[in-house]
């Protein structure tokens, strides 16, 4: 017991790693659903659901009372939080079938990876104590970098199995392009909002989502599919793959440790001193 | 109906804290946690500069972020407006707290004491139960609802009003019901220009500022709110 009260106000990187790796797991969910290969779609699945549990695992750690925590289904008609642990409640079992090839359960697993992390974006634009959260654009900034994520893994899987294909190459590609377009576009709206702030704390992780996890993969995509030898495609695919996947972690933790400044207070008027003595009163 | 709310003039506010103190002692609060706050706020720049003592905490907001994200229905809004915590249903996510626009809330996750060891009064009045959870101003809503249930009037008898109104010693602090035209707040809020705080969020805070006499104002109609 100490004299100095361990208190909490803001989430931290356990936190963070809910979004980093439940985002990038549930993108691959996704991606392996809809591109992935026989021989790729139950491993990347599998891997999928184990970054969705770690990602929870450790968020669960930031809970005050654990023991409690199946109270977080209690709020189901108003909370994102009790959606988003619905969730991913459901996606085990059916990711877990999808894995052993259950016929149609990779579109199931699909679907709920996808509200997963829809319901993960829909917690930060909630929280409306956190200027850089609510901020247009943060919805669309969470599920660009986990499909852009997700693909990434299917596509170094794909490059390890020699399933790859170039419509696969060329999606990772245009979806890292779509998630650097939806980061300049949220860097432009937390200036519009005078979240400055935020804005500057988001400015190392943004230089390499542009630079490592958008350019980078975009000019291994481009060799990837002008033929440069079997080998060397895959080499090109699988770091293409790496860098798109890698390029939107630090962004998300940034974006939930570094860029969480609180709703400042303000005053809209200031009072008038001595108003009332002047009028008497 | 009745909408319990609080006014603080932004004119009588003297910063002494007492309202702080009053809190702590009457909720218990352990130390780092301040459930009324009196901000010191400076503005402008040399010489052009002005000071202000801002009491503030939870607001008992219409429409509570922190009660739509609270994934355990562990905060809720009463039929009287108060903002309430059910400690027993709370798991401590602190979603609650990143929610909450006005930074009111607070979660302790281990017992602390102003001195290391618990004086006689922190062993006697420590409630584990509020340890990992979230914790806010709630009004002193045991007063309140004692009070009532006593035939007292919030806001008017001490014995039913929150502490830190009643420890208030420039009369900056009031208490009371907002649906009742003839209430202390309601003629505050008549008599005055007055405005809540990030009312742009549309939180519909119950905390009133006012900050300056409206009454003799050429521009200005009496009580008219301004919006932020």
């Amino acid at each position: 017991m100490t004299a100095a009260a361990p208190l909490q106000r803001s989430w931290d990187a356990r936190a963070a790693a809910n979004f980093v790796f439940g985002g990038a797991g549930a993108g691959a969910i996704v991606a392996a659903a809809c591109a992935g290969g026989p021989g790729i779609r139950p491993p990347v699945i599998l891997l999928g659901l184990v970054l969705v549990a770690t990602g929870l695992a450790l968020v669960a750690t930031e809970l005050g009372r654990p023991l409690r925590a199946l109270h977080v289904f209690f709020h189901l008609g108003g909370s994102w939080m009790s959606r988003e642990a619905l969730a991913a409640t459901l996606l085990v079992p059916a990711a877990i079938a999808a894995v052993f090839g259950v016929p149609g359960a990779q579109w199931v697993a699909a679907v709920l990876a996808a509200a997963f992390v829809l319901s993960q974006a829909a917690m930060l634009k909630a929280a409306y104590g956190i200027p850089a959260w609510r901020a247009p654009f943060v919805v669309a900034l969470i599920v660009a970098t986990a499909l852009t994520e997700g693909s990434g893994i299917v596509l170094v899987a794909a490059s390890w199995r020699g399933e790859l294909s170039a419509l696969l190459t060329v999606a990772v590609g245009a979806l890292a392009l779509v998630r650097a377009v939806v980061w300049l576009l949220y860097r432009r709206a937390l200036a519009a909002i005078g979240a400055n702030d935020a804005r500057d704390a988001l400015t190392g992780a943004g230089r390499f989502l542009l630079a490592a996890g958008t350019a980078v993969p975009l000019a291994l995509a481009v060799v990837a599919t002008s033929g440069v030898g079997e080998s060397g495609v895959r080499i090109a695919a699988a770091l293409a793959g790496v860098l798109a996947a890698a390029g939107g972690v630090f962004a998300k933790y940034a974006l939930v440790t570094r860029a969480g400044f609180r709703q400042a207070y303000a005053l809209a008027h200031l009072p008038v001193r001595g108003a009332r003595l002047a009028r008497g009163r | 109906m009745t909408r319990w709310v609080m006014v603080a003039d932004l004119n009588r506010c003297v910063g002494c804290q007492t309202c702080t103190a009053a809190c702590r002692h009457a909720n218990a609060t352990p130390p780092g946690v301040q459930w009324r706050r009196v901000l010191d706020m400076e503005f402008g720049t040399y010489p052009d500069v002005q000071r202000a003592f801002v009491p503030t905490g939870c607001q008992h907001c219409d429409d509570p972020p922190c009660a739509k994200v609270c994934p355990t229905t562990a905060t809720r809004k009463r039929p009287d407006g108060i903002v309430t915590i059910d400690y027993d249903l709370c798991i401590g996510c602190a979603y609650c707290s990143v929610a909450c626009p006005y930074d009111a809330r607070s979660r302790t996750l281990k017992p602390t004491f102003a001195y290391g060891r618990p004086t006689d009064d922190e062993a006697t009045r420590r409630n584990d139960a509020r340890i990992g959870v979230a914790t806010k101003c709630t009004f002193c809503v045991d007063r309140i609802d004692d009070g009532l249930a006593s035939g007292r009037k919030p806001g008017v008898d001490p014995e039913a009003t929150p502490a830190c109104v009643n420890s208030c010693i420039a009369s900056a602090l009031a208490f009371g019901d907002i649906d009742d035209p003839e209430s202390n707040v309601s003629t505050l809020l008549a008599e005055n220009r007055h405005f809540r705080m990030h009312e742009e969020l549309g939180t519909g805070p119950g905390f009133y500022y006012l900050w300056d006499r409206a009454v003799d104002d050429d521009d200005a109609t009496p009580g008219r709110g301004d919006p932020a």
